[in-house]
């Protein structure tokens, strides 16, 4: 099958003042249809990076992007992105942000407070839909801003670290909520954090990267079944691949090569 | 005198809703609306003390009351005070017309700010009244030359507020909208208007105060009514209760408008996080 988002020899650099940074470099990694990738790193990595490129908001300087086979020029609704700056427009009010999306769709009036409402049950913020975004705390826009995510159904999801800010309970509900929609919707999803655990319980394979510059350092499967359920992530199986994301990521030796 | 107490009573209360406030400790001195009035309270009191001492052959309080009772009653002061907004409200609202989209293109398309920014930054550095020589020999002595400083005024000041709404937007608020399907024109619309909206009603703010300010001054020079006009020509005559009258009505619709708008800027952008 084609995958549906590739990377080819992807690689991205800010100028300096009498140098050049490299934010990746030359990235090469494919991401089928329908499949759950999670990207860990230490900060500064380029993980952002990585998806602002697959979002068409950032342009390689090298290498090229590829989304169902056609190079990307630019974001578009079919990949939807939730920032991790959560990027929410603090003049609108929960409802009013997630029902953005669906406007510019030109959705009709109540299938779009349908949807709205839906997106919004989903986040667990129905008590807070006329709220404006001062009023909400920091997990609470995060959710606010997967809502408004969701409710435009994209096929892609680039999710930027998307649970961060919330509590241990509500994140684990909602990494299974998301797991819940990706079953049923079958949406392909790149998702970056920087939990460990997260990374495993979610994904069919964890991309490590490694900063310096960013790159991959390697990507580890995670040959555990769907659904996955509490059972699993206290199997011996699931401590075993954690433990190897787990190196890969804090023992990185300094000159580890891509993959 | 009355008039004053009033319009102090309604802009008082605007004081205690500024945040910050609410932060502090629990305050042992009497609510600011209360230090308002006393304080106007003593001014009049030194006021008059110090025109009873014969200072200067300066009118008391009572003189200038009565003063403004004439001028109401013969209709002069509403008159004059009628023909001066006029001219501030239709050149300030040109000014601001035409200064957001000026503002908004400047902020927009680096080329525009690259063929307007030098003659907004050398026009800023004029100040308006050192136009109205130019606006006279230019326009004649009619109410063009008055209204086009003041629209220079206003316009100056708000131009510059929107362009820096527009460079301040947050580049991620601009990213959202665009990953959600946002073309640029809706992505200018939905995004970069709102965002910026802030910071045009400061502008507005200063626009306006810049603007009448200008009037005043506009209508010392050459005017058949006006509150300026009214306190030059009471300036021949020695008439010190008029120019006090002049002075406070200057002063008192000043700040009427000021609050009007403060009061549209807190309305406007309530959604805020920092203000
Ligand atoms: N516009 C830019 N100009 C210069 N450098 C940039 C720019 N954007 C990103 N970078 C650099 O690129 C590197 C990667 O940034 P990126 O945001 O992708 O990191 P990240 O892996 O997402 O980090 P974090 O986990 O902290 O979010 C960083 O070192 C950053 O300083
Ligand atoms: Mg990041």
């Amino acid at each position: 099958m084609n995958p549906k988002i590739s990377f080819r020899r992807v690689s991205r650099t800010y100028p300096l003042k009498d140098s050049v940074f490299t934010a990746l470099d030359e990235v090469d990694l494919d991401i089928g249809d329908e499949e759950f990738v999670t990207v860990v790193g230490p900060s500064g990595c380029g993980k952002s990076t990585l998806l602002s490129l697959a979002a068409g908001l950032t342009a390689p300087t090298g290498g090229e992007v590829l989304v169902d086979g056609e190079p990307v020029t630019g974001p578009g609704p079919d990949r939807g992105v939730i920032f991790q700056q959560y990027a929410l427009f603090p003049w609108l009010t929960v409802r009013g942000n997630v029902e953005f999306g669906l406007k510019l769709a030109s959705v009709p009036r109540a299938e779009r407070r349908r949807r709205a409402e839906h997106a919004i049950d989903l986040v667990g913020l129905s008590d807070f839909a006329d709220a404006l975004p001062k009023t909400l705390s920091g997990g609470m826009k995060q959710r606010c801003a997967i809502a408004r995510a969701y409710a435009v159904n994209p096929r892609v999801l680039l999710m930027d670290e998307p649970f961060g800010a919330l509590d241990a309970l509500t994140r684990v509900r909602l990494q299974d909520r998301l797991l819940d929609t990706w079953s049923r919707e079958r949406r392909t999803v790149l998702f970056v954090t920087h939990d460990v655990d997260e990374a495993v319980y979610l994904a069919r394979r964890v991309v490590v990267m490694a900063a310096r510059p960013g790159r991959i350092h390697s990507v580890v499967d995670v040959d555990l079944p769907y659904p996955r359920t509490e059972a699993i992530r206290l199997s011996p199986e699931f401590a075993r691949i954690r433990n190897t994301v787990w190196q890969a990521v804090y023992h990185q030796s300094p000159a580890a090569s891509a993959l | 005198m009355s008039s004053t107490e009033t319009t102090f009573e309604k802009a008082a209360p605007a004081a205690p809703g500024e945040p910050g406030r609410a932060l502090r400790p629990k305050r042992r001195f009497p609510p600011a609306p209360v230090l308002n009035l006393a304080a106007l309270a003593a001014g009049l009191g030194i006021w008059a003390l110090l025109a009873r001492a014969g200072v200067q052959a300066l009118p008391g309080p009572v003189a200038v009351g009565k003063r403004a009772a004439e001028l109401i009653a013969d209709g002069t002061l509403v008159v004059d005070a009628l023909a001066s907004l006029r001219r501030v409200l239709v050149g300030f609202a040109l000014g601001t017309l035409l200064a957001v989209p000026v503002g908004f293109l400047m902020g927009w398309y680096p080329v525009a700010r690259g063929l307007l920014e030098p003659y907004i930054q050398f026009f800023r550095t004029v100040p308006p009244l050192a136009m109205i020589p130019l606006a006279i020999v230019l326009m004649g002595i009619g109410e063009v030359p008055k209204i086009f400083v003041i629209f220079l005024a206003a316009f100056l000041s708000s131009v510059v507020a929107a362009f820096q709404g527009v460079v301040g937007v947050d580049r991620t608020l601009i990213d959202a909208a665009r990953v959600l399907g946002a073309r640029d024109g809706t992505v200018f619309l939905k995004v970069v208007v709102p965002a910026s909206a802030p910071f045009i009603l400061v502008g507005m703010r200063i626009g306006l105060g810049s603007a009448w300010g200008t009037l005043v001054a506009a209508e010392l020079i050459a005017a058949q009514e006006g509150l300026g006009f009214r306190m030059q020509s009471a300036q021949l005559y020695y008439d010190l209760p008029t120019i006090f009258v002049g002075l406070i009505t200057i002063g008192l619709l000043g700040l009427l408008m000021d609050r009007l708008l403060l009061l549209a800027e807190r309305r406007l952008t309530r959604w805020q996080e920092t203000r």
